[in-house]
């Protein structure tokens, strides 16, 4: 679900803004030969039964598990009831962190890249009206799937998507810092998820010693909290992805790279 | 009876989006194709939300697919509208 979230969606945004920046420049049609054409329909064709394949396996082959039902025993001492939201936060705690500081890294990259792209003018009636009744309903439904995480498929990833969601329809509207907050807090923001995970990997390592490993007792309330930091770290990361680069005044010497991209 | 009825409410919203991904392929102009797509999209939704909600046959279920299927309408009919309306613009250019 998060991967559909961030790919289908947000990839779609980002592949849309890099479309629009091409138009400026000559872009031809792709002269494509008969032979190319037979690959591409070849390779879909594979992919097609491919895909049906495993939706076959999937429904009708007697599963081969292994960690899953070790997963689902220990479920009772992970503070969730729901197995991937434990798995992820608390028996794989190191991957999900690993994966904030891979979107935190992606999303610096972007801003060493050059300074956002210019935003869009004021938009119409009708898409405001829709921005109205969006942008609410995105922000209710991102908290609604972080806690829901607990028990039943959702969590930071994908709160964080819909709320990225809420941001992009918003700069899509005019408003250019795309609900995003200015300087020292947008840095704070970023480095939420991973600051508060860490925070309570170390906290809980001068407890018992482990690292990450949370006490049973306190383990839901932890869960959520570093779910809800992550949720708010990884939607500024990617609505800032889609603005395209560092903000003004970003940086604390004078920005030099003065060839902001122009667009309508 | 039930059952039946929901499996032909689903299969027609199918071949509702079935025959709008035709228009969106075949028809000549951008307007037409929105029509043929949006018309297609929002009615197949529809039946196939009806199908699937009386299949599970919760009030719940029923209610959040509703909601599903009035902002994909919300969302067709404000995108279309955008687009068809920039097509204008750039036709009058």
């Amino acid at each position: 679900m998060a991967e559909a979230a961030i790919g289908a969606g947000l990839s779609g945004a980002l592949l849309l803004i890099a479309l629009r920046d091409e138009t400026d420049s000559n872009l031809t049609a792709l002269k494509v030969s008969q032979v190319t054409r037979w690959l591409v329909d070849l390779f879909s064709l594979i992919m097609t039964v491919l895909i049906g394949w495993v939706l076959w396996l999937t429904i009708y082959v007697e599963p081969v598990e292994r960690l899953a039902p070790l997963a689902n025993a220990m479920l009772e001492h992970s503070g969730v009831s729901n197995p991937v939201t434990a798995v992820l936060l608390n028996y794989r705690g190191y991957d999900t962190l690993l994966e904030l500081v891979v979107v935190l890294a992606a999303v610096l990259g972007v801003m060493v890249v050059g300074r956002e792209r210019r935003g869009y003018r004021q938009a119409g009636p009708v898409f405001c009206g829709l921005v109205h009744w969006l942008v609410p309903l995105l922000i209710v439904t991102a908290g609604y799937l972080l806690w829901i995480g607990a028990h039943t498929p959702g969590g930071a990833f994908q709160a964080g998507a819909t709320l990225a969601a809420a941001g992009i329809v918003l700069r899509l509207a005019g408003n250019d810092a795309a609900g995003l907050p200015e300087g020292m807090w947008l840095r704070w923001l970023l480095v939420a998820g991973i600051g508060l995970f860490l925070t309570v990997g170390l906290g809980v390592t001068l407890n018992d010693g482990q690292f990450l490993q949370y006490p049973k007792a306190w383990s839901g309330t932890l869960i959520l909290l570093i779910e809800s930091a992550a949720t708010a770290s990884i939607a500024a990361a990617l609505v800032l992805a889609y603005r395209g680069g560092r903000p003004d005044g970003w940086l604390s010497v004078a920005d030099k790279d003065n060839d902001r991209e122009v667009s309508s | 009876m039930v059952d039946l009825l929901a499996l032909i409410l689903v299969f027609s919203g199918i071949a509702f989006f079935f025959f709008g991904a035709i228009g969106l392929l075949r028809l000549p102009d951008l307007h037409s194709r929105l029509h043929a797509l949006t018309k297609a999209d929002n009615l197949g939704l529809g039946l196939l939300i009806v199908g699937v909600a009386l299949f599970h046959g919760s009030l719940l279920v029923a209610l959040k697919l509703l909601l599903i299927w009035l902002l994909a309408l919300l969302g067709s009919a404000a995108s279309a509208h955008l687009i068809s309306q920039y097509a204008l613009r750039r036709k009058h250019q």
